[in-house]
């Protein structure tokens, strides 16, 4: 009945932005919604397996959180200019997510975070190059994605 | 449906004021900082200033506007905020991913080398 | 009152939304490379889509929303085939 349970929410609350809360939209909605995912059901993709979804309101909190304050970092720079002693540059980070999902989560979190931009996912060898834009020691930047975000979705998505 | 400005209480209106003049001027820092930096992966950084809270302050001040003045809540702009999100670092990605296949082609001294692959050769695109 | 806040706002936000979009066309004509022509080019579209939301406050129509939805849509798109034309050459493959 329903294969992909987010998916069938998702597509409903989109429905009832879009239209307006009444039973008549949410009966419509919901019939949507439903069809929708039977057809996304007969594509077959992969199924993400969510481990602990109940962790993912607490990396939209870290996020956001991070996302504020780097906002206010690149808006500095633009202003100001970068301190002295930092720089803009390439690192390349080892990464021990494998899962698609969790890897498609991390780079929409890196590229939206101003200041930080994913370029190129290496599947080979599991890495990815980042750009830095204001950049004092690689070391400690590779560890603040590792700890941060990583070890996270590792736990939702394992 | 018309929502009037004169229906909502000052402190609404100087939330919304606040949320829109943030956004706007992230926008425009975003823009500004687009045309002074000087290589250009560090100008794929600035537009995301207008992509992330330049676009969360207008859409919020405009949530707010409408559930204020209409006295239910409309929220519809989370749509474009989370469309947004969800599609600026696939544009970037990309569109960086173009361009280091450029620079790789034109052997550009500081663009970091995709190893096991000749320079020149690295078409290969997933 | 607050309708005069509201639209002293809504007009210095117009104001710098379009000099962003000025800035932006800017380094969409001088390149100096097509990455960052491109790259201006959505950046117009994103500031396009917030002066229409913008607008929609100032009128106090919901009408305006569909309109930006439509645009931001559409530069997505465009960006998207855009950044494929310069990976390959071709757009449709």
């Amino acid at each position: 009945m329903f294969p992909y349970p987010l998916l069938t929410i998702a597509l409903l609350v989109m429905w009832l932005l879009l239209n307006g809360f009444t039973f008549g939209h949410l009966l419509l909605g919901g019939t949507v919604a439903v069809f929708a995912s039977w057809g996304m059901a007969a594509l077959r993709p992969d199924k993400p397996r969510l481990r602990k979804w109940y962790l993912l309101p607490k990396l939209f909190g870290i996020v956001m959180l991070d996302i504020i304050r780097s906002n206010l970092a690149v808006a500095w720079i633009i202003l100001r200019g970068r301190a002295p002693g930092h720089r803009s540059s390439f690192i390349i980070l080892q990464l021990q997510l494998r899962d698609p999902t969790a890897l498609a989560i991390l780079a929409v979190i890196i590229t939206s975070t101003p200041g930080s931009a994913w370029l190129e996912y290496d599947s080979r060898r599991s890495s990815v190059l980042i750009h830095v834009l204001d950049l004092v020691d690689d070391e400690a930047w590779a560890n603040l994605i590792k700890n941060r975000y990583e070890k996270l979705l590792l736990e939702i998505f394992s | 449906m018309t929502y009037s400005a004169a229906d909502i209480p000052v402190w609404a209106a100087i939330l919304i004021a606040f949320f829109l003049l943030a956004g706007a001027f992230l926008a425009l820092l975003g823009a500004v900082g687009f045309l002074r930096l000087p290589t250009f992966y560090e100008r794929i950084h600035a537009p995301t200033l207008s992509t992330s809270w330049g676009t969360g302050g207008i859409m919020t001040a405009s949530i707010l506007f409408f559930s204020i003045s209409g006295g239910r809540l409309v929220a519809h702009e989370l749509l474009i905020g989370i469309f947004i999100t969800v599609t600026t670092p696939v544009t970037f990605m990309l569109l960086a991913r173009a361009a280091l296949h450029r620079d790789r082609v034109e052997n550009h001294p500081d663009i970091p080398r995709r190893d096991g692959v000749t320079p020149g050769d690295d078409t290969t695109v997933n | 009152m607050s309708a005069i806040i509201i639209f002293t706002a809504i007009s210095l936000a117009q104001i710098m939304l379009v000099i962003a979009m000025a800035i932006a066309s800017i380094r969409m004509f001088y390149g100096p490379r097509a990455q960052d022509r491109i790259i201006g080019l959505d950046a117009i579209y994103v500031n396009a889509m917030l002066l229409l939301a913008t607008f929609g406050i100032g009128t106090g129509k919901t009408v305006y929303f569909e309109a930006s939805l439509v645009i931001g849509v559409l530069g997505f798109v465009s960006t998207v085939s855009l950044a494929k034309f310069l990976m390959r050459g071709e757009v449709i493959e």
